[in-house]
Parts: structure tokens; C-alpha cells; sequence
């Protein structure tokens, strides 16, 4: 709630400028500034904050420029009327794109900023051969303009900032909120994001959607302030660019950061418009553009965050890997009968390598089973099977007796399973603190952020690591990043929990304090799947092992007993001389 | 919509042939720094037209031959792309923020193009210029058959160097695993210097062809950008002779369009052909 009154008042005391009686010239300005904060903060609400980098902001801004152009010079619809319809075709348009685009999980990265790029096109294309335009263009000049101020600049002043005024209070709602988390995590690692129980595919379809809507609202305000609209001014490429500029100069991780930039290059191109120095000035411009990338690749917003995080890193102690701290209460077990997991016949196979071959197991409520093979026995894909990671070739799982949703990692989550990556994954740009809040908020737990943030701090002081809970990831070594990891794991609140090697690279001394922690996990009642290879921390702790080798279950049972079977002893070591002859 | 004469077609299928290996030619270079640098250089269109007036500056007022400026452009072009490539690595500048670097060169380029020749549209007049021959029923312009001629040469010499020399290999290794490839000696830094002055020198070429063809303007610079991107992207990046095949693939693709329905309509036709690659091309490009 800190900003909302800040942007408010700063919006109510901006909205007294026409009763200044300046000349109608600021009033034209300040209207472009304000579309451009529009423009550039709606594009970074999917953009900066999932990282998923559009080039097709033009195609959602002409929608809403044709739409409210064509409903009032045709139809005559009031201007006003025009608006909601407007931002409705453009959500819509975005919403169906991105249905068939996220699904393609392909499609990220330079791929995606191609793709809407590609779509633009496309759009103005039909639109320029359609009767929605035609060729001509579309003269608004006869569109009556509802009279908000003294004149009929600051009608669309004002109407932009009522536009720009809402578009950055949602920008800051959606920073502030576990939907806004789900987005930076997805920017981050998507497929973490997932695991944790983040629903990545709606997150992003209700980011583009939102994105969208409000750039068709800045169209259809633009379309009237125009007053003459062209599929090829409409849909150039000027738009997108100028926008991915905007919002990358003043930096796209913070809700701020669009909009300082909007002001900036609003600012800078309007003070070289000019004559002799326009040239000059579009040199400037891209002077300007090249040093704030090569210096401050963060962005403005980005840059000041990170000067005034780094001292208080300084003051920050060591962890202690050996914290005592109590762990929160964990949620009663269910006491329902029969295994807790339950898998039969799972088979999986990569180009040609069967890498699970009709695995059975069963895990029961409150155990620690060990599961141990040779490297490439399949333990990785188990897991990543387990946790909707990969889609089994064949097999069932069933999780305290219901069907495992399959692929769908976000709901598997939710269901009480979590998981730890072998090499640590955290969300790079997320403070150590956030990472762990997240499962929180997104996994089995689902609390609301608040809550979150309090249970990730105790979890933090559980593992060791809460004097770090302001760093990023990028500061912490492989212990510390391992127990994150692990904290991360815990703080969804699972009663299943699936540990991916959590101990290679570790010293011993590290070891110990891991197996120390591991036994406290357990004692507040969650089942553990343990991959491990250090042999004397599997013996320690596992209740029961299972041994896989090439993509079967070769052994289960007691530790002691499993760890002298000839199998076993053959499938690491290879057979006896004599034996073989 | 009447349907167009079987030599009206043959020769929209020609100059769709033509416009591709522009399309490649210019893709070239593009593809190269994006599959093997990591770099999406826009400031290639710029460097692209800067090549082209340069050669109309040579030629129209220097009375060289236009293709013989070729061979001044191209050295100068090496030096600019490895010059832009020590201060990409200097700054370690990440595959997204070299878009907009190269973005703003583009915008800097575009302006000292506006200062020198002017926003007014300049046309090269060489002895190419008008040259046509007839071939059957149809026309062939020498301007265009050029531009066919040194897209497929370049990019089967970008082909024979990836593929036969130490240089293409050490490339290709390094661009697939550069730690690794820097474990067995290849020196990747000197690598992408070579290679960006290479990129660099391809644009130059492009800008010739470019020159020979077309008229120029200094905004015409962001007119190629989405349907070389398209040919580049469908091509495979840093495959040679990628682009060239996309290109005349758009290229025709276009032409056909043009003959059979209106000129406007001719976008609709490559950029959802770029979707769809986009979207049900199944392994990684």
C-alpha cells in the first residue's frame, strides 16, 4: 500500500495543470509523455517482469486505435464508449495469440520477441486490405470530443493521465503481489517456477492479457488525439522499439522503471524536434541509449536498486550451517491407509535410451527411502517423472490415492510433493529471502505473501541461512546455495519430499550438518525420497533403500541387507573375474 | 481476382527469386553473429545502407565501377564490425541488451547517412542500371542476376569455411561450448573479432547489391528489418546457406502473392509462413 498514495496524489495534483492557464503546448507534451508511460509500463507488466520480451506491442496498440476508430467514425459510438471496447478487442487479440504461443514452450526468449514482431505484420497487413481501413487511412476529425477540461487539449490530457495514473497503480499491485512474484520467478526459470507450484501458463496469459488491454486503451485514446489514423504509421515499428527502449533504459524489474524512461526519451526527443538540430538530436538519442546499456545494463531503477542494496550486504554475518532453530509445524499427516506413493510400470524413454523400464515403488507415510544406482540408473528421471517434469512414457503414479496429475508440475506441487535440484536452481534475481517465500505462497502451503515471507524467515533461520535472506543467489557459495535449495523445498510445507543429491560437492563437516538436518525434517512427519551416493549417509538415515540399474528396480529392502546382495554389488562394480567365465 | 498469364507468373517467380537473395544475401551476416556471436546486430541494416551509399558515393561521383567499391568497402567494414565487437566484449553486453546497442548505432548511423546524402531518394546510374537480357519470355535484369550471383557465392564460401577449415571448426566450437573450446586452445576472443569483421564485411557486400537495385533513403534502412529477420529465424541461425534458401522461399512466395492478388497483400504471406515455422518447427533451431 506504500506507493498507492504517492501515485494517487501525484496524479490528483497533476490533474489540476489545464486550470494553470499554460499554452496548449504543454498540454500536447504532457499527453505524450503520459501515453508513453501507458505504453511502456503495460509492455513490461508481461515483458520486464516474466521476461518474456514482446515486439508486438504495435498489434495490441492498433487494436485498440482501429477498434475505437472504426466503432466511432462508423458507428458512432461516443468517443468515451469507444475506450472499453478498445482495451476489450486488444485483451482478447492477446489472449487468443498467447493460448497457441505459451503452449509452444519453445517460444521464449528472442523467439517470442520475433513471433509478436511476426504478428504486428501480419495485423497490419489485414487491416490495410480489409474495409477496416482500406488504404486511405480514417479521418477522426468529425468524432465530437467530450469536453473534461477547458479546452480540448486537456480532454486527452487528462484522459491520459486517468490512463497512465491506473496503468502504474496496477504495474505496482502486480509488484507487490504473489502474482507479480509468480512473474519475476518465471523471468528467472520457468521450469523451477512450475516445480514450485507457480501455474506459469495462466500467470502469463493474465500478464499478456492485462499488457494488452491497456495498450488498446492508449490506442484508442491516441486514435482521437491524431485524428487520422494509417495502418502504416499505426503498426511501424517505431512503437514496440520505442517502448522495449523506454522500458529497458529506466530498467524492467521494478514497476517505476517504464515510466522514468517514458518521461526521458519523451523529453529528449521533444527538446531536439527542432529544425537544423534534428539530426543532431536523433544522434543524441542513440548516444544516449548505447552508454546507459553499457553502464547501467540494469536500467536507471535497476542501477539506484542495486547501490543502495550492496551496502547492507557488507553488514550481513556468516551463516551457521549448524542453526538450531525450531522448524515451523508442518501440517498433520493424513491417516489414510496404503502407500503414500504408489508408482507401477513407469517407462520412459529418450531418443532410444529406456532410461525407467517398468519401474514399481512404493513409498510409505513417514519413511526415509534411499534410492541408490549406478550413474544413468535412472534415479534423475525418477524424480523428474514424479514431479512433472518429464511425461511418462507408460505407468502410473499415485499420490495418498489419487492419479498424479501428469505435466502438470504446478498442480503436482500443490498436491504436497516438492523437490531439489541436483545442481541449485534458484531464481537469480529473486533475494534469497523471495526465492524461499515463493514455494510458500505457490506450493502445497499457499499462503498470502505476508504469511509467506514470515514462514520463508523461519525456514531460512531452520537451514542456516537467515543472515543472508537479503542477498541474491549469485552470493552465496554451493553450501549455502544446496541448503537453499533445501529451504525452498521445505518452505511449500510438502509431505512428500524428493532429494535430488543434496549432498555431492559438500565437505564432510557440511555433510554432517546436512544429516542433522535432514533428521529434524523427518521428525515433524515428512516422507523423504533421498538420492544420494555418499554411502554412509544413506546408510544413516534411510529406512529402507531401493536400488535402480538401468532403468529397473534391481533391490529393496533394509539398508544392511540390500547393500551385500550380489545384484547390487554387480551392478556397481561389475561381475567377478570367475564368475563371468 | 483473374489469374495472371503462365509468363506473367514465370517472371513474378524470377523476381521473387531475385528480391530473395537480397534477402539472404543481407540475412547472411545477420544469421552468422546471431548463431555464432550470440549477438542480434540491427546496426546490420544500417552498416548495410552505409555500404550502400558509400558505393553510390564511389561510383556516381568517383566514376568507380559499383562493384569494384566493393573492395574498398569491405576492408573498412572489417575493421568496424571487429571494432564493435571489442567494445561488445569489453562491456560483456548480454544478447538482449545488444539489440538495443546495436539498436542505437543504427539510430546514429541513420542520422550521419541523413547529414552527408540528404532524406532525398538517391539512385545509383551505372552501366548495370538498366541492363536486361531476354531469356525465353523472360527479362532478366543484370542489376538483380548479380545480386543472385554473389548471395550464392558468399554463402557457399561461408559454407566451405565453416565446414573444411580450422577457422569454421574453432567457430562452431566455440559457439556450441565456448569454456570447452577455450579447454583445447581455440581463442574465442580473436574468433569473434574475425567473425564480427566478417559479419561486417557481408553487410557491406549486401550494401552494394543494394545500391545496384534499389533506390536509397536513409528511413528505408527499418523497411528490411522484419522480412530478413523472418528468412534469418526460418533458415536456421548460422547455417550458410539458410537465409539464401528462407530468403528466395519468402522471396517467390511474395512475388506469386503480388501477381495473383495485390501488392499490399504480399506481408501476410511471409510473416505467417514465420509463424508457422515458429510455432511447429519441431526440433531446436
Amino acid at each position: 500500500m506504500r506507493a498507492f498514495a504517492p501515485i494517487l496524489l501525484a496524479g490528483g495534483a497533476l490533474a489540476t495543470i489545464p486550470w494553470w492557464g499554460l499554452p496548449a503546448f504543454y498540454e500536447s507534451f504532457l499527453y505524450l509523455v503520459l501515453h508513453w508511460i501507458v505504453l511502456a509500463t503495460s509492455w513490461n507488466i508481461l515483458s520486464g517482469y516474466a521476461g518474456y520480451f514482446s515486439f508486438g506491442h504495435g498489434a495490441f496498440f492498433g487494436a485498440g486505435v482501429y477498434a475505437t476508430a472504426t466503432l466511432a467514425s462508423r458507428y458512432d459510438v461516443p468517443f468515451l464508449w469507444t475506450l472499453p471496447a478498445a482495451a476489450l478487442v486488444a485483451a482478447v487479440f492477446g489472449v487468443l495469440l498467447g493460448a497457441v504461443v505459451f503452449r509452444v514452450k519453445r517460444v521464449r526468449g528472442e523467439l517470442f520477441a520475433l513471433l509478436t514482431l511476426a504478428v504486428t505484420f501480419v495485423l497490419a497487413t489485414i487491416v490495410l486490405n480489409t474495409p477496416l481501413d482500406g488504404g486511405p487511412g480514417i479521418y477522426l476529425s468529425a468524432v465530437p470530443i467530450p469536453k473534461l477540461g477547458p479546452s480540448v487539449a486537456s480532454s486527452f490530457y487528462l484522459l491520459a493521465l486517468a490512463a497512465a495514473v491506473g496503468t502504474v497503480a496496477i504495474a505496482y499491485a502486480i509488484y507487490r503481489s504473489k502474482f507479480g512474484t509468480g512473474l519475476f520467478a518465471i523471468h528467472d526459470d520457468e521450469d523451477v517456477a512450475e516445480v514450485m507450484g507457480v501455474p506459469t501458463y495462466r500467470c502469463k496469459l493474465a500478464a499478456f492479457a492485462l499488457s494488452c488491454a491497456l495498450a488498446g486503451l492508449a490506442g484508442g485514446i491516441h486514435a482521437l488525439f491524431v485524428s487520422y489514423v494509417t495502418a502504416g504509421e499505426t503498426f511501424s515499428i517505431t512503437v514496440p522499439l520505442t517502448v522495449v527502449l523506454m522500458s529497458v533504459l529506466g530498467g524492467t524489474r521494478h514497476w517505476a522503471g517504464p515510466a522514468l524512461g517514458a518521461a526521458a526519451i519523451t523529453a529528449l526527443t521533444y527538446a531536439f524536434t527542432a529544425g537544423d538540430v534534428a539530426i543532431a538530436g536523433k544522434a543524441f538519442t542513440g548516444v544516449v541509449l548505447i552508454i546507459v546499456i553499457l553502464f547501467m545494463p540494469q536500467g536507471i531503477v535497476g542501477y539506484v536498486m542495486a547501490r543502495r542494496r550492496r551496502p547492507a550486504d557488507a553488514a550481513v554475518p556468516a551463516a551457521r550451517a549448524t542453526a538450531t532453530a525450531q522448524a515451523p509445524v508442518s501440517p498433520p499427516p493424513d491417516t489414510d491407509h496404503g502407500p503414500m506413493l504408489e508408482v507401477r510400470g513407469l517407462r520412459k524413454a529418450f531418443s532410444g535410451v529406456q532410461a525407467l523400464d517398468g519401474v514399481d515403488i512404493d513409498v510409505r507415510r513417514g519413511e526415509i527411502v534411499g534410492l541408490l544406482g549406478p550413474n544413468g540408473s535412472g534415479k534423475s528421471t525418477l524424480i523428474n517423472v514424479i514431479s512433472g517434469h518429464y511425461r511418462p512414457d507408460a505407468g502410473t503414479l499415485q499420490f495418498e490415492g489419487r492419479a498424479l496429475p501428469v505435466r502438470k508440475a504446478h498442480r503436482i506441487a500443490r498436491a504436497g510433493i516438492a523437490r531439489t535440484y541436483q545442481i541449485p536452481r534458484p531464481f537469480a534475481h529473486l533475494t534469497v529471502l523471495e526465492n524461499v517465500a515463493l514455494p510458500a505462497m505457490f506450493g502445497a502451503a499457499a499462503l498470502n505473501r505476508v504469511a509467506a515471507e514470515r514462514d520463508a524467515r523461519q525456514w531460512l533461520e531452520f537451514s542456516g541461512l537467515a543472515g543472508k535472506s537479503n542477498v541474491l543467489p549469485e552470493d552465496l557459495n554451493l553450501h549455502q546455495r544446496k541448503f537453499l535449495e533445501l529451504a525452498r523445498a521445505l518452505a511449500s510445507r510438502p509431505r512428500l519430499l524428493l532429494l535430488d543429491e543434496v549432498l555431492s560437492g559438500l565437505t564432510p563437516g557440511e555433510i554432517d550438518a546436512a544429516v542433522d538436518l535432514i533428521g529434524r525434517i523427518r521428525e515433524q512427519g515428512t516422507t523423504i525420497v533421498l538420492v544420494e551416493h555418499v554411502m554412509r549417509v544413506v546408510m544413516a538415515l534411510a529406512d529402507r533403500i531401493v536400488v535402480l540399474n538401468q532403468g529397473r528396480v534391481i533391490a529393496e529392502g533394509l539398508p544392511a541387507d540390500v547393500m551385500t546382495q550380489a545384484v547390487v554389488v554387480e551392478a556397481y562394480l561389475g561381475k567377478p573375474r570367475d564368475a563371468r567365465s | 481476382m483473374t489469374f495472371p498469364s503462365s509468363a506473367l507468373l514465370a517472371q513474378s517467380v524470377l523476381s521473387g527469386v531475385f528480391v530473395g537473395a537480397l534477402y539472404g544475401l543481407l540475412g547472411l551476416g545477420l544469421s552468422l553473429s546471431w548463431g555464432l556471436l550470440r549477438q542480434i546486430n540491427l546496426a546490420h541494416f544500417a552498416l548495410a545502407f552505409l555500404g550502400a551509399y558509400i558505393s553510390y558515393q564511389l561510383a556516381s561521383v568517383g566514376g568507380m565501377d559499383p562493384l569494384a567499391t566493393l573492395l574498398v568497402i569491405a576492408p573498412c567494414f572489417f575493421a568496424i564490425g571487429a571494432g564493435l565487437q571489442w567494445l561488445f566484449a569489453r562491456f560483456e553486453v548480454t544478447p538482449l541488451n545488444s539489440l538495443l546497442v546495436t539498436f542505437g548505432l543504427t539510430v546514429i548511423v541513420e542520422a550521419l547517412i541523413q547529414w552527408l546524402w540528404t532524406a532525398d531518394f538517391r539512385r545509383l546510374e551505372s552501366t548495370y542500371g538498366d541492363a536486361k537480357f531476354r531469356l525465353g519470355s523472360l527479362y532478366v535484369p543484370v542489376p538483380e542476376l548479380l545480386t543472385l550471383g554473389m548471395a550464392i557465392a558468399l554463402s557457399a564460401a561461408v559454407w566451405a569455411t565453416l565446414r573444411y577449415t580450422d577457422l569454421g571448426r574453432s567457430l562452431r566450437a566455440a559457439a556450441e561450448d565456448a569454456p570447452v573450446a577455450a579447454a583445447f586452445g581455440v581463442n574465442e576472443r580473436a574468433l569473434a573479432l574475425v567473425l564480427a569483421g566478417a559479419c561486417a564485411a557481408l553487410a557491406g557486400a549486401a550494401g552494394v547489391c543494394l545500391a545496384l537495385s534499389y533506390t536509397l533513403a536513409p528511413s528505408q534502412i527499418y523497411t528490411w528489418i522484419g522480412v530478413v529477420f523472418a528468412a534469418v529465424m526460418m533458415g536456421g541461425l548460422g547455417r550458410a546457406f539458410g537465409p539464401l534458401i528462407a530468403g528466395i522461399v519468402i522471396g517467390v512466395s511474395e512475388a506469386v502473392t503480388m501477381a495473383l492478388t495485390a501488392p499490399s497483400w504480399a506481408p501476410l504471406v511471409s510473416f505467417s509462413l514465420l509463424i508457422a515455422v515458429l510455432l511447429l518447427r519441431p526440433e531446436k533451431l
